[in-house]
């Protein structure tokens, strides 16, 4: 075991730390460090036209997308030497929020199934920021079952039609591409008649609609798509494919390791060496003791796991799909330690105005923001099914829709 | 950055566990629990032979020179086929106290009998139902001889060198006490059965002073043992994982397999996870402790909880996996079970380590 740096690895460490001591916007470091929990604080300045500006700079010098190819804007770089990048960006990481789906998972499917004219002419864009890529898949009636989507695409000559609803689009409002997985054939069984296409956000018949989540706040749209046209050269992969192609899709989830995901144990442990209980520290309470204990030993096992993965990714293998149990941890994690922490505040805990809420309400928007994190990108019941299944090797569980075509399929009401 | 074991060390990891495989199967672990000296001689001698009592003892006192991250494998191995033999308290516990306090007289003497198998050891605090605090203990060195009554002593019925904590003028030292005739032993049944636990009645019994600041020395002891023992529990969680996985794959009701159905897998998962937080923290802790690092107390404690944790909630949801047939004495599931509760307890309980770990944090902002 050995937790240092390779000699060659040490040298691109160095490489890395130069260009972002050189270029970085440290103007905006001390707004960055203040960034709430799902939100970048750019202080006075626009915060997309500052990522947007970040980008630019690192693909201009070669440090965007490392591991694309060079020809579609990225560097040629090895996974770990990636890893060391996201390492060393640190805080300026906090403005590539916009462009993680695009280029974490737009672009290896475009990678692996797209006409490599179209790649030539897209990925560099999408590398230095200069477009922005969303991902349309859930659907109202396919979320967790997502090959349930019913979002239609007919064929119309060299073109397709497509009608039908997304939703829990993030970044759909400043997005110039979105990657679209529709149905275009009922009869089939429902893995069967999927198909997958990229499309121009701007075209005649997209309408997009903010959500107004639960928590107030509105990072996710629907988009509604009423005869919107996409020529046939753009779809990805084959006819009925789509599924197939979605996969690698979300496999690429799986790939955005290096960061370290949110957990709160930062922020309770702050307050518990600070705040306290029935006139004693509250450090002193036995049960105060335990439950910090408890959330530090995951938090822990969360960031060594992380260092299991880097050094799978060094010797050239793949991360597997136990790294499902990141969010799974991390997300029940955030909402208890919430939950703990206003139970801590007494009757101030209820206070939600950061103006007045202890830590500007820091512990308030994880309690109001933490239930979506146990569904985004994966229920904590998918999770489990993925680690149960495809870990562990447990046979699938029953389903009522195998083998028939998908206009056979019971459905709730509408 | 290479956060694994090396080759090398997963090799002898290997034959530890076809050595295991082939001589410590249930069925031997099964014939020490109604049988007397609960504990399995012949894979003591073949541990022995193996060279795996001195570990990570140095060549000049018999042992084999290795390392500790070479001996958390060969604990995690041990844990996985739940050995019945004294490993941790002769090896992590009176072997390591040897090592960190022993005169050169006491190393030169005791180390290779250790290494070679011929002597055993025992680690002897308890006096009185509770967790143990200093005021606890009245046993008592005067003029080199120790009077005093130890009431849980894990191996204190096979061992040949108790390694005792007593009063010494005004404060608690270690002692080094030989079996003689002056110590009277006592087995008495724990809630493990697999495990030898003793009575210990120490009769004007003589005492060596093996370090004077007993208190701390029992506690640097803890923390590193406590990684060792950690191993030792993630190897019995990865095993009772592994059986509960297994039945659920073999076992039909409703005519499918039982771990089809969300309620199981998903507590199969819940196990996995559980399991893997720990297996992370305590290769970080193998880590800090063959190092030496200064944040070893809370690397410790991290692999502790989590491998309490995970082998606590591995064993007793294998028997939920099993239903009827996992409370039953023929399956071994309970083996597993009643192992992981005795580990829990054994270097003092889940609430006392959380209080350490929580201890052992930094100020937040050097996180």
């Amino acid at each position: 075991m050995d937790f240092t740096d390779t000699p060659a690895e040490a040298a691109f460490r160095e490489q890395a730390r130069d260009f972002i001591a050189a270029n970085a916007p440290h103007y905006l470091a001390e707004h960055l460090a203040k960034s709430g929990f799902g939100h970048t604080n750019t202080g006075e300045h626009d915060a997309l036209s500052e990522a947007k500006k970040w980008q630019r700079t690192k693909a201009q010098a070669g440090w965007a997308c490392l591991q694309w190819p060079t020809e579609f804007g990225g560097r040629g770089a090895s996974p770990i030497e990636n890893v060391i990048w996201s390492q060393e960006e640190g805080l300026y990481s906090r403005l590539t929020g916009t462009f993680i789906i695009g280029q974490g998972m737009c672009a290896p499917t475009l990678m692996a199934f797209a006409d490599p004219s179209h790649n030539t002419r897209l990925l560099p864009k999408l590398a230095s920021g200069e477009e922005v890529w969303c991902q349309l898949f859930s659907e109202p009636h396919g979320g967790s079952d997502l090959a349930g989507l019913r979002t239609k695409a007919e064929k119309d000559g060299d073109e397709w039609l497509v009608n039908g609803q997304k939703i829990w689009t993030s970044g759909a409002q400043h997005s110039d591409y979105g990657l679209l997985i529709t149905r275009t054939d009922a009869t089939v069984a429902k893995h069967k008649g999927l198909t997958m296409f990229f499309l121009d956000m701007k075209s005649p018949g997209v309408r997009i609609v903010p959500i107004k989540q639960a928590n107030g706040n509105s990072e996710f749209n629907e988009v509604y798509f009423e005869n919107v046209r996409i020529p046939d050269d753009q779809r990805v992969g084959g006819v009925g494919e789509g599924w197939r192609v979605a996969i690698t899709t979300l496999m690429n989830e799986r790939m955005a390791i290096g960061g370290s995901i949110a957990t709160g144990f930062p922020e309770i442990l702050e307050w518990a060496q600070s705040a306290q209980l029935n006139g004693r520290p509250a450090l002193e309470d036995p049960n105060v003791k335990s439950k910090l204990a408890d959330w530090y030993v995951k938090a822990a096992g969360l960031k060594n796991n992380a260092s299991r993965q880097i050094t799978t990714l060094s010797k050239g293998g793949l991360p597997g799909p136990e790294n499902s149990m990141g969010k799974l941890v991390a997300g029940n994690m955030m909402q208890d330690i919430a939950k703990f922490a206003l139970d801590l505040q007494g009757l101030s805990g209820v206070l939600v105005d950061p103006s007045v809420a202890e830590g500007a309400a820091r512990f308030q928007a994880m309690l109001l923001r933490s239930p979506a994190v146990r569904i985004e990108g994966g229920t904590d019941q998918i999770l489990r099914n993925i680690i149960g299944e495809r870990v562990l090797g447990l046979p699938e569980d029953m389903r009522a829709d195998k083998g028939i075509a998908f206009s056979d399929i019971p459905t709730s009401a509408l | 950055m290479n956060f694994d074991f090396s080759d090398d060390q997963k090799l002898l990891a290997d034959q530890v566990k076809r050595y295991l495989d082939d001589n410590c199967g249930m069925d031997r672990v099964r014939q020490v629990l109604t049988g007397s000296p609960r504990m399995a001689q012949d894979v003591w001698e073949g541990l022995a032979r193996m060279g795996l009592l001195g570990t990570a003892v140095p060549e000049s006192y018999g042992g084999a020179g290795a390392g500790y991250a070479e001996l958390c494998l060969v604990a995690q191995q041990l844990g996985a086929h739940i050995a019945p033999v004294p490993f941790g308290s002769t090896v992590y516990l009176v072997a390591e106290a040897l090592l960190l306090w022993g005169s050169q007289a006491q190393q030169e003497y005791w180390l290779p009998q250790i290494c070679a198998g011929t002597v055993k050891g025992a680690l002897a605090t308890v006096e009185s139902v509770g967790q143990l605090t200093p005021g606890q203990i009245h046993a008592e060195v005067v003029n080199g001889a120790l009077c005093g009554k130890k009431v849980v002593v894990t191996d204190g019925g096979v061992a040949d060198l108790y390694l005792v904590m007593a009063k010494h003028g005004d404060q608690l030292s270690l002692f080094l006490v030989e079996r003689a005739a002056q110590v009277d032993v006592l087995n008495v049944d724990s809630v493990d059965l697999s495990r030898d636990v003793a009575q210990v009645n120490f009769q004007n019994a003589p005492a060596q002073l093996l370090v004077a600041q007993g208190w701390n020395a029992l506690e640097v002891l803890q923390n590193r043992a406590a990684v060792l023992y950690a191993f030792e529990q993630l190897g019995g969680a990865q095993r009772a994982l592994d059986m509960a996985v297994a039945y659920a794959q073999e076992r039909f009701a409703f005519g499918r397999a039982i771990g089809s159905f969300q309620a199981i897998k998903h507590m199969l998962a819940d196990m996995f996870v559980s399991l893997k937080l720990a297996e992370s923290n305590c290769y970080y802790a193998a880590w800090a402790l063959a190092n030496n690092t200064a944040d070893l107390p809370l690397a410790a404690a991290t692999a502790r909880v989590s491998a309490t944790q995970a082998f606590q909630l591995c064993a007793k949801d294998n028997i939920q996996v099993h239903g009827g047939m996992g409370f039953t004495w023929e399956f071994d599931c309970h083996l597993y079970y009643r192992r992981s509760n005795y580990l829990a307890l054994e270097l003092g309980s889940l609430s006392e380590w959380e209080a350490r770990l929580v201890e052992a944090l930094p100020r937040v902002e050097n996180i």
